[in-house]
């Protein structure tokens, strides 16, 4: 017969779906990592790759044999962890490392609560700190950038202390000291850090574009933003002997990637907008206690999974006002 | 250090025996008093929490059971489906009537082949809602969607959806005949019956109480109410309603007579021996056809 | 021009596809006329096989008090009064009748095209001619316009308000009669406001209309007396735009308390069909025989609109349409957010048949599922403030205690939650479910 399809209103649909949103994030990172291949050679691109192949490989395995259920591998959302999570690191990490942390991220960070959008935190940063933890050497001793054309692809990597580190051991004097820690030079990502998060001038690229794709809203990353801002300028204010200018500490360390590409993961942030607002600032107020007077020299990931386990409290508090539950102000 | 240690211990004493004693007093305070019957009569009862008696629990039952008893000295009119009410009877010191078990028979036989699909249908996994929006996969407005509203709903596993005919299968070994899947499906197509002597039962397995030729567009095993059957009752257990048989349990003697002259294989009559050699000369192949089927399921 | 307006919360824009052009459709030898054309009750059959019956003459009476008469489409004889299948595949009953080529009309029905702008009747008078002639709701939920415009004791209509907006993707009907019966049409709000006893008339309608609505300025500006009172108000293009609630925040402002009736904000909000229909009944004493039907999609060779007698199986339009096309897997009775799937295309048009849209698969919405990513959307969405991916769970569950806690009865099954949700989840599905179980279960309660 005609076999015609009988299903509920709505007939059309708007087109998105969850893979186009994962990989319009991946996309929206690749001027990051190809800021820091120019940076950091070859180990940026082995390490990407391994933590990729490692993570989509953890979730097929899971899925195939411990699951036995769908498949979603390709959905991007695994590629993503991955990436994420590589862009978190020192670029020189032991391989066997990376392996161990995308296990895990994926492993425990998601596919433990039963896989995508039921992980209450964000699976790279469970593996990222998960590594912090475990190999406390490893993931601090950074790799200070040299652009691939004067030093060679395959060039050894020169470690060297991340600007926030230096902050935290040596005091705002020390920063003065180093003569190439120049502003600039932090936007354009000629640094030493996680791969990922030096070029602040990529990220925001990448950011405007998923602004505009309409994949993240503004609201988490605007209020992270404006809180460690006002925070740490308040700090300045008070004592400039003592602390730095609140413009170094947002292109400092991974606060511009953790705002817009990991705060903003949806499964683990609040729905409304109010909601993201508090959130955002949540995080930004732990991650300058933790900058500033904390043992680490950089809050970012331990003040987002904080907030990520506040997400379910904030979506309960802030629920959306129902039409017609309230009466209009002026009659 | 010795003092640290005996001061510990002297505030931690003090403030356990204080506690114990709030803890006694609210105990005595609040004591609920209850029935050891009820406890009793409970432990006689499946525990499965089904409603099929019509209270929320098998506690219920056993209270309302207990309450009964000791106002009107009997248990009449309270009755789990799947239980042996004498047990709890017993436990009560007194006797209820003759337990007769029940199962859930599914009156619908369209399956994929019989009713074959002339849409498809993509949505939620719910009859209720899919019966909102269409009269079903072939046509048949009475007839079982498919999606198994009555599996999500069986406390006792005993349902499941057979992927073949895409209609829902009852297991005889766990149905306890509780009545959920008869109260949960949306188009009533499950009834409870007895399991009837040897576990023989004779049921019409359609429900569609369409005009004949509007069944046969749809469906070619389904009941058009021709009433040859009626005619064949020697019991006269067959009723017609609407255009649709209906075999009265009570008055069934079980002896699968109507089976063997319903045209449209619609009458199923489980658990008898095979035929007997000479049975297929006078019958149609559908009965045969529907017999051998359902001695298996 | 007034300034364009919009209601705030939630909203999508789906893709408009708004094409067509207009033709009279001729009718077949044998026409079918169900007798449940409304919300409600349905109605009944008064005529007996071999009968004959008149064009306009009542065919079946209203049982009850949401229900609306039917009368017959056509002049003929009443070959049976039998079930007739209807888009849902469900049996309905239905009057069968076999045609006579000339119509005759039934006594006293005014047949003119003349443009009658002297309105004879009283507010009462108007009322119960608009329950006579049976007109329902035309945008789709068929719902009787009579009870709507019988303001209950103590309240007061301040505004009718004509819906115009068809913010349904696809449909055009109610534009080609914007465009074409602008005259009529202003007569007919005029008709409605005096129904309803008040002297404001907004007629709100998206600007993807810009035509009809330059149109109905230019029309009111000629002649200021006769429409005295109306007034043209663009909206934004965005769905829904058109829900009742929605086109009353966006026109007045004031939003309908939950639970309650528009004419709590006196507004009494009428579609544009059926205030068309209320000028062909009143003026002309016309019962509601015919309606436009848009038969569209992207795959169909001639989107048309028909001015299509009540009874004509939708196949023949879709024959007249250019024919089905052989990819074809979704039938829709409406349009493609609310509209309702088609299991038989030979169901006959009715009074809420506003569109008939054949789509393809690749128009039509991908349902494999994905998990729910708690993005957020469908709530950003939902145009009631309601949280479609929390009252999704909860009715899985059956959980009917929580479903009203989160307001479902408030849901107005637009759709849009589903259109946004990038994990292709069955939302809507749910909570429909969900909301008539919770329905029953406050029915049952307030019965005690």
């Amino acid at each position: 017969m005609n076999n015609y399809t009988i299903s509920g209103s709505p007939h059309v649909h708007s087109a998105e779906n969850t893979r186009k949103i994962m990989y319009r994030v991946i996309l929206a990172l690749v001027p990051a990592l190809l800021v820091a291949i120019y940076y950091f050679g070859w180990y940026a691109l082995r390490l990407t790759i391994v933590t990729i192949v490692t993570c989509m490989l953890t979730e097929w395995l899971i899925q195939t044999f411990l699951i036995k259920g769908p498949i979603t591998v390709t959905d991007g959302s695994a590629a993503l962890t991955g990436l994420l999570l590589a862009f978190n690191v020192p670029a020189n990490l032991p391989i066997w490392m990376a392996i161990v942390g995308s296990v895990v991220a994926i492993g425990i960070g998601k596919m433990a609560f039963g896989g995508l959008g039921k992980n209450p935190f964000n699976p790279a940063l469970v593996g990222r700190v998960f590594m912090l933890v475990s190999f406390p050497t490893a993931m601090t001793t950074w790799p200070q950038a040299q652009p691939i054309f004067k030093s060679g692809f395959f060039a050894d990597a020169i470690t060297g202390p991340t600007p926030l580190g230096l902050l935290k051991e040596s005091g705002v004097g020390s920063l003065a000291e180093a003569g190439d820690m120049q502003f600039l030079d932090m936007v354009l990502g000629n640094r030493g850090g996680a791969f990922g998060e030096v070029c602040a001038i990529a990220l925001l690229i990448g950011a405007i574009y998923l602004l505009a794709r309409k994949v993240i809203d503004i609201w988490t990353p605007l209020s992270i933003l404006l809180t460690v801002f006002i925070f740490t300028g308040i700090c300045w204010l008070v004592n400039p002997t003592h602390y730095i200018a609140p413009w170094y500490h947002l292109v400092y360390g991974g606060l511009l990637l953790g705002a817009f590409f990991m705060a903003t993961d949806m499964v683990t942030s609040p729905m409304t907008t109010k909601g993201k607002i508090l959130f955002g600032v949540g995080i930004g107020l732990i991650t300058v206690v933790i900058r500033l007077w904390g043992a680490y020299p950089e809050g970012v990931s331990f003040a987002i999974l904080i907030m990520n386990a506040f997400t379910p409290l904030i979506n309960k508090a802030f629920k959306p006002q129902v039409f017609g539950t309230v009466k209009p102000s002026k009659k | 250090m010795s003092n640290t240690l005996l001061i510990s211990l002297v505030v931690l004493g003090v403030l356990g025996a204080v506690l114990a004693v709030v803890l006694y007093i609210v105990a005595q305070r609040f004591k609920v008093e209850e029935n050891p019957l009820i406890d009793e009569a409970e432990a006689c009862l499946p525990g499965a929490n089904c409603g099929g008696c019509g209270f929320a629990g098998c506690r219920a039952l056993a209270e309302a059971c207990v309450k009964q008893a000791a106002e009107k000295g009997n248990i009449d009119g309270l009755a789990c489906p799947g239980t042996d009410m004498n047990k709890v009877a017993a436990v009560l010191g007194l006797t209820a009537g003759v337990f007769e078990p029940k199962i859930a028979v599914v009156r619908c036989n369209g399956s994929c082949k019989n009713s074959p699909a002339k849409v498809h249908y993509e949505g939620a996994d719910i009859c209720a809602f899919a019966s909102t929006l269409y009269a079903g996969k072939g046509g048949c407005s009475k007839g079982c969607m498919g999606l198994g509203d009555c599996v999500k709903k069986c406390n006792f596993g005993a349902l499941h959806i057979d992927p073949e005919t895409g209609l829902p299968v009852v297991d005889p070994d766990k149905c306890v005949g509780c009545g959920v899947c008869a109260r949960t499906c949306p188009r009533g197509i499950i009834e409870i019956r007895p399991r009837g002597k040897k576990d023989r039962r004779v049921y019409v397995c359609c429900s569609n109480t369409d005009k004949g030729a509007l069944v046969v567009k749809n469906c070619s095993v389904g009941c058009i109410g021709c009433q040859k059957c009626l005619k064949e009752c020697p019991f006269e257990a067959i009723e017609m309603r609407g255009n649709l048989a209906y075999i009265d349990p009570a008055k069934c003697k079980a002896c699968g007579k109507c089976a063997k002259v319903c045209p449209r294989g619609a009458i199923h009559a489980i658990n008898f021996p095979a035929p007997k050699p000479e049975a297929p000369a006078e019958t149609p192949e559908a009965p045969k056809v529907e017999l051998e089927k359902t001695v298996t399921a | 021009m007034n300034p364009i307006k919009t209601f705030k919360k939630g909203g999508v824009h789906p893709e408009e596809n708004k094409f067509s052009a207009d033709q009279d459709f001729p009718m077949p030898k044998q026409i079918i006329v169900p007798l449940g054309q409304c919300l409600g009750a349905p109605a009944e059959c008064i005529v007996n096989k071999g009968d004959r019956v008149l064009t306009g003459q009542l065919i079946g009476t209203a049982k009850g008090f949401v229900s609306a008469n039917v009368h017959s489409p056509a002049t003929g004889t009443v070959a049976k009064v039998d079930v007739v299948m209807d888009h849902s595949g469900y049996y309905k009953p239905a009057v069968f009748i076999d045609r006579e080529e000339q119509d005759e009309w039934a006594p006293g029905i005014l047949v003119t095209d003349e443009l009658l702008t002297d309105i004879k009747l009283d507010g009462k008078a108007i009322i119960d001619k608009v329950k006579e002639c049976g007109i329902v709701g035309m945008g789709g939920a068929t719902f009787p316009t009579h009870v709507k415009m019988m303001v209950p004791e103590g309240k007061k209509a301040e505004y009718v308000i004509i819906n115009a907006a068809e913010c349904e993707p696809y449909l055009t009907c109610d534009y080609r009669l914007l465009l074409e019966k602008t005259q009529e049409f202003l007569i007919g709000v005029k008709i409605v406001m005096k129904g309803v006893g008040t002297d404001k008339g907004i007629i709100g309608i998206e600007t993807n209309k810009m035509p009809a609505i330059e149109l109905l300025d230019q029309t009111i500006k000629a002649h200021p007396d006769l429409y005295a009172g109306i007034e043209v108000q663009p909206l934004k293009t965005k769905y829904p735009q058109g829900g009742e609630k929605q086109i009353i925040k966006a026109i007045t402002g004031r939003e309908v308390p939950s639970g309650k009736l528009p004419i709590e904000t006196g507004c009494v909000v009428v579609n544009v069909a059926s205030t068309y229909a209320i000028y062909e009944a009143v003026q002309k004493n016309k019962p509601l025989i015919e309606r436009i039907v848009t038969v569209t999609g992207k795959a169909i060779k001639k989107p048309s609109n028909f001015r299509c007698r009540f009874g004509v199986p939708a196949d023949l339009l879709i024959e007249a349409a250019g024919g089905m096309p052989e990819d074809i897997t979704d039938v829709i009775n409406g349009g493609p957010m609310m509209g309702k799937s088609v299991s038989v295309t030979s169901f006959p048009t009715m009074k809420g048949t506003s569109g008939i849209l054949l789509m393809t698969l690749h128009e039509a919405q991908d349902r494999r599922q994905t998990n729910c990513i708690r993005c957020g959307r469908c709530a950003k969405a939902c145009p009631m403030g309601l949280q479609p991916f929390l009252l999704h769970k909860v009715a899985k569950l059956n959980d009917f205690d929580e479903t009203e806690k989160n307001h479902i009865m408030d849901c107005i099954e637009c759709g849009s939650c589903e259109f946004t949700c990038p994990a292709n989840i069955p939302l809507l599905d749910y909570i429909r479910y969900g909301k008539a179980k919770t329905g029953a279960i406050i029915k049952a309660r307030n019965q005690k």
